[in-house]
């Protein structure tokens, strides 16, 4: 059974990656329909090999370490190509590959009759071996091709509609603000190798009890760098909401459910190292607070809809990163999961709102579709009610966890950021959602004649990601901190804590989490459905605060200010530098060889050849002779070098005697 | 039985005198369809024996092997001594592999006297075989000198830039230059092992032996003057910065296929791992030296890398990236560690294929629009996909992604530099960034977006040869990239033994035994 389990787990990355070739080089040469259904027929493979996998970690509760090749090796560092499978990656796995599965399926649809389909797939499926390397590694380089990988998936995806300007612009973005994070974290991983001599985790975590506090701070803020950068944390979140250029199951798929996950992932697999360092796990917490604060304003105003998914995005990212700042790294799993599940789902409906409309993602062109696109709206409100938390919805229950847990650890100022982002939260989702799918249409007569329900291809996958926002909490996580996803966790990312708070208080949390959503809905409701003027109204009175949301607080102008132009500006400095001081030194230096040279043919005119003469005619003769063929410069000077340089060598030698 | 048969038989020097005498045969041959033809043929059977040498080679080993060894000139302690071991016989290889993609891509790329440029190509491979196949410091010398003439004539001949004449004199001249200081530095050697041979009473009176040198013990101050000789020599060479002004030139002004050659093969590089540091250990691992060199190394991985993404051209963007690249290269190779010095080997060869490839890919652009400028180009991708696609491989692959090549080599040397120092390694890895940065940025601006305005429709896609020359390449990057391990087998032993001359010094090389002294 070990045996099958082990091939199991090496074929998981392996048919994504035969698709990959296939599309990649022989793509052209077939139909559509054969690349798509590799692309998903082997995501689908991928995924029952999971569950394999999945059934009999469950069984017997092991880890699995399994060595495909040695990859780098040399002196004392050996790096494996090689997966570890315990729980925790377990359950990434079924995210990944599952999520993964649906979004593909959907994308079938959607991306129906585009020019780069096959283009399209064959990206899908390299980032699926990306992030599943990513999440089985056993290692930290392993990790980090993964990483990078998904990285460059997400670069050509963002930038699939590569001639429009905003989309290489954007794609060009995340891949360098990404690399700012991946620079963090391969500091993260030379400290752990000269820590503990070695990239393994089970023997780094075996022996990370020997890590004074100071170099444990220190680790644990590098990776930290490198998670912000990947999922989109204050201060390097910028690129997210731009990657909304890409298609929109890839942002369904990479930039909601999976690859932005891969800093709280990285995180959690690390926790042992963060377990040391109260300042970094502060640190932690802090930032996913802020973010989760930050996003969910600006989320308040955007008019696009696929950008103001974004920013609840990186919101929800933010409240991830706030459990692992508390040490609730189950609820932080736990939010991540239920979070793939809504997300993709908001993000795929929006992209059938989308596709109903030809292309339209302006809300403010929208509104009255849900007796239209009944399935997509009906969908898209589970979604809405998801995210905004209302039980017994998955998001109440995971976000309700990562709340409760800070309330009862006493990080009050965390509890209370989180509770305001989650009041923001309801009010922007129901916000969307009103604005999108009720009042009257603000739809042109062409596009409004042209709605259409999205095919079953489509429809189906929301369903199932519809079925799982709705039961997915329940499943996984009820009763609060003590469901099956934290019996199975427990081994890995450790017991909550020892604060076992008295069952009036969770229920009194629980009421207050709801009372929250409810207030951020019954909100949006009066200003987009009730009194629609009221909401225009209160942008103008308050002008200067809603420019300043509308125009993202102008992080994105203070960091061209600050670091692009500089950086241009001095570049261009740099060049004039090289031109004239450093070049022109040379120049310098060959006007003096000139001078020098013409000294020295004096010399030899008149001394060498002198010399010479008194040797013999015959001699004078050769020489001369010699001297003819020195025609051009280069001659020329290799004479004048070879004459020096024994001179050279003797004055050296003689300052060596001396 | 193909063992007894090929014991003894003189490989390398096959290997070292078969392209010049193509050359000369060459010269017997007038029309030009039967010169390109020859020159492949000659350029592919280098190359066959250049895989033949790599797969016979003995892997895990520290010995030179297929070693030929004659005296030459006995009085000065000169031979005609010739050898591969795990440092080395990469290069072979690479050079090997590099001269028959540039026969291919100057199949029609070049028009005028071709008879003339493929013999200086030729004669270029052979000398430059002989500086990585040498084991007598003046043979080694002699071949790094004659280097240049090839080298001259192929920039100022063929170049495609109004300033080539100025580039080519600067080139040559910047490295008789150094070249002067290194020889300055070999014949100080010399001298040293003269002076320990009549100490001693040996038979052998002088040497420029490599292995003979390793020998001897030489006092610290001694190499340290050495040290910084023959540092000129080969920073000129390579270059390090500050004295990387002629490579610009060099590269923007003269053929592709110079380029290819002055990019992807690191010889200056080489010399320091092939002889500065293992004859000079103990000056290599002084303080001063280490920082001295690893801060020039540093700051050329910031500069260049902050110079490659102002620049509007494409050849001088990639001139400045592989300033760039090279301070990554010095940085690894003064870390003076395992990783290090592994990884600035792989490095060495990786830009063979990633350096050297993308200057290929220049070329393809420049066969378009008759120009690198990124004033020509804008929204190609849509246009010739299959150049964007390789274009984009084999840009990956200088930048480092995990995957490619690049990263390998990368990751080794960064993981070097920090075991050596935290912050050389720190300030090293802001380069990884700059680099996404400026080949990124430059790739957005001429591939995607709104097709330019200079761009024509009738723009044709990579053809037949150029996709052979884009494919070669790209295989190569990715076998390194996900399956190193027969590479770095063969530089593993001599990795070791480096490792192990630097913590003994030349002094412990007296006969003691190699292991468990020294430190």
């Amino acid at each position: 059974m070990s045996d099958l389990t082990d091939l199991l787990i090496k074929l998981i990355p392996i048919f994504p990656l035969l698709a990959v070739i296939s599309n990649g080089l022989l793509g052209g040469r077939y139909s559509h329909d054969v690349a798509h259904r590799l692309a998903w027929g082997s995501v689908g493979l991928s995924f029952l090999c999971t569950i394999g996998v999945f059934t009999d970690i469950l069984r017997t509760g092991a880890a699995h370490e399994v060595i495909a090749y040695q990859w780098i090796f040399g002196g004392d560092l050996t790096i494996n190509l090689a997966y570890l499978v315990d729980p925790l990656t377990c359950v990434m796995l079924l995210v990944v590959t599952g999520v993964g599965f649906l979004i593909h399926v959907y994308s079938v649809g959607y991306m129906h009759g585009e020019a780069g389909f096959t283009r399209f797939f064959t990206y899908m499926n390299l980032f699926m071996v990306a992030m599943l390397l990513l999440v089985m590694g056993n290692n930290y380089v392993v990790l980090f091709i993964g990483w990078e990988g998904v990285g460059l998936c997400s670069y050509l995806l963002i930038g699939y509609y590569y001639e429009k300007v905003s989309a290489a612009k954007a794609a060009t973005k995340a891949f360098v603000v990404n690399r700012i994070g991946d620079a963090g974290f391969l500091l993260a991983i030379f400290l752990v190798f000269v820590n503990f001599k070695t990239l393994d985790y089970t023997k780094v975590f075996a022996q990370v009890g020997q890590l004074s506090p100071e170099m444990a701070t220190a680790i644990a803020l590098c990776l930290l760098v490198g998670a912000i950068g990947k999922s989109a944390q204050l201060p390097l979140y910028t690129w997210l909401p731009d990657a909304m250029e890409g298609p929109t199951p890839v942002s369904a798929l990479i930039h909601a459910a999976t690859m932005v996950t891969a800093g709280v992932y990285m995180i959690v697999r690390n926790h042992a190292i963060f377990d040391l360092s109260p300042t970094a796990m502060g640190i932690v917490g802090m930032i996913g607070g802020c973010t989760a604060l930050f996003a969910a304003t600006i989320g308040l105003v955007q008019t696009d809809i696929k950008r103001v998914l974004a920013y609840s995005t990186v919101s929800q990212l933010g409240y991830m990163f706030l459990g692992c700042g508390i040490g609730a790294y189950t609820a932080a799993i736990f939010h991540l999961m239920t979070h793939s599940f809504f997300k993709a789902l908001l993000f795929l409906s929006a992209g059938s709102v989308i596709h109903a409309l030809s292309g339209e993602q302006d809300i403010r062109k929208m509104g009255g579709l849900s007796k239209k696109i009944p399935w997509t709206y009906r969908l898209f409100l589970i979604g809405t009610i998801a995210i905004a938390g209302l039980p017994p919805f998955a998001g109440f229950w995971s976000k309700d966890e990562i709340m409760a847990h800070a309330f009862t650890h006493h990080h009050y100022l965390l509890y209370g950021m989180a509770a305001i982002g989650a009041l923001l939260t309801s009010f922007y989702m129901f916000r969307l959602t009103y604005l999108t799918f009720y009042g009257s249409s603000r739809m042109d007569h062409h596009t409004k004649e042209h709605v259409h329900e999205s095919p079953m291809v489509m429809v189906g996958p929301l369903m199932a990601l519809g079925l799982l926002s709705l039961v997915g909490g329940l499943i996984l996580g009820f009763p609060p901190e003590h469901g099956w996803l934290h019996k199975f966790l427990g081994p890995v990312a450790g017991i909550a804590g020892e604060h076992e708070a008295g069952a009036g208080l969770v229920f009194l949390l629980m009421g207050a989490a709801t009372a929250i959503a409810l207030v951020g809905w019954g909100l949006a409701h009066v200003l987009y459905s009730v009194r629609p003027a009221t909401a225009d109204g209160w942008a103008a009175k308050f002008s200067g605060a809603y420019t300043t949301l509308l125009n993202k607080y102008y992080v994105d102008e203070l960091y061209d200010f600050l670091f692009v132009e500089p950086i241009k500006r001095w570049g261009e400095l740099l060049d004039w530098f090289d031109r004239t001081v450093v070049d022109g030194m040379v120049r310098g230096v060959g006007q003096l060889a000139d001078w020098g040279s013409a000294g020295s043919t004096w010399f030899e005119k008149h001394a060498i050849y002198a010399g010479l003469n008194v040797i013999g005619y015959g001699n004078h003769l050769a020489a001369r002779e010699g001297r003819k063929m020195q025609s051009g410069m280069v001659q020329h000077y290799a004479a004048i070098i070879v004459a020096g340089l024994f001179l050279l060598a003797l004055v050296v030698q003689i300052v060596i005697q001396m | 039985m193909l063992e007894e048969l090929t014991a003894g038989f003189p490989i390398l020097s096959c290997i070292l005198f078969l392209p010049v005498v193509g050359a000369a045969v060459l010269w017997l041959i007038d029309d030009e369809d039967m010169v390109r033809t020859s020159a492949l043929t000659i350029a592919l059977v280098e190359l066959a024996l250049s895989i033949f040498v790599l797969l016979r080679f003995v892997p895990e080993s520290a010995a030179m092997q297929f070693a030929e060894h004659v005296r030459w000139i006995p009085a000065l302690g000169i031979s005609y001594h010739l050898g591969v071991d795990g440092i080395s016989v990469l290069f072979v290889g690479l050079t090997a592999f590099l001269t028959v993609l540039i026969v291919v891509y100057s199949w029609d790329t070049i028009r005028h006297q071709v008879k003339l440029y493929m013999m200086c190509l030729l004669a270029l491979e052979t000398t430059t075989m002989g500086v990585f196949v040498s084991l007598d410091l003046i043979l080694f010398f002699v071949f790094w000198e004659l280097m240049l003439i090839p080298s001259y004539f192929l920039i100022k001949l063929w170049g495609g830039g109004a300033e080539r004449h100025y580039a080519a004199l600067k080139f040559v001249l910047y490295t008789l230059l150094g070249s002067v200081f290194m020889l300055v530095g070999i014949a100080l050697l010399n001298i040293n092992f003269h002076q320990w041979a009549s100490l001693h009473h040996t038979d052998q009176v002088y040497s420029f032996d490599l292995l003979e040198l390793l020998t001897v013990p030489i006092p610290i101050s001694q190499q340290i003057l050495i040290f910084w000789l023959m540092f000129m020599g080969f920073a000129f060479k390579a270059p390090v910065f500050p004295f990387h002004t002629w490579l610009p030139d060099a590269l923007l002004e003269g053929p592709i296929g110079m380029a290819v050659v002055l990019a992807g093969l690191k010889l200056g590089t080489f010399g320091f791992m092939r002889f500065s540091i293992p004859l000079l250990p103990d000056a290599s691992k002084s303080e001063t030296v280490v920082t001295v060199v690893v801060v020039l190394g540093l700051c050329a991985i910031l500069y260049g890398a902050w110079m490659a993404l102002i620049q509007p051209d494409f050849r001088r963007l990639l001139a400045y990236s592989s300033i760039s690249h090279l301070g990554f290269i010095v940085v690894g190779l003064f870390a003076l560690n395992y990783q290090g010095l592994q990884g600035s080997l792989l490095t060495m060869i990786n830009l063979g294929f990633s350096t050297a490839g993308l200057f290929f890919i220049a070329g393809f652009l420049y066969s378009r629009q008759q120009t690198t400028q990124l004033s020509a180009f804008g929204g190609m991708a849509k246009q010739v996909p299959l150049l964007a696609t390789f274009f984009l491989i084999i840009g990956l692959a200088s930048i480092g992604l995990p995957g490619t090549n690049g990263f390998v080599g990368e990751f080794l040397i960064l993981l070097g530099a920090f075991k050596a120092k935290w912050w050389f390694g720190a300030v090293a890895v802001l380069g990884v960034i700059f680099g996404a940065t400026y080949f990124l940025w430059y790739y957005e601006r001429a591939m995607f977006g709104p097709v330019g305005k200079a761009v024509k429709d009738t723009m044709s896609d990579l053809q037949l040869r150029e996709m052979v020359i884009a494919v070669s390449l790209s295989v190569m990057i990715l076998w390194i990239g996900l399956y190193p391990s027969p590479f770095l087998r063969i530089m593993n032993g001599s990795v070791q033994a480096l490792v192990d001359r630097l913590n003994h010094g030349t002094v412990a090389a007296l006969g003691a035994p190699p292991a468990g002294q020294g430190r």
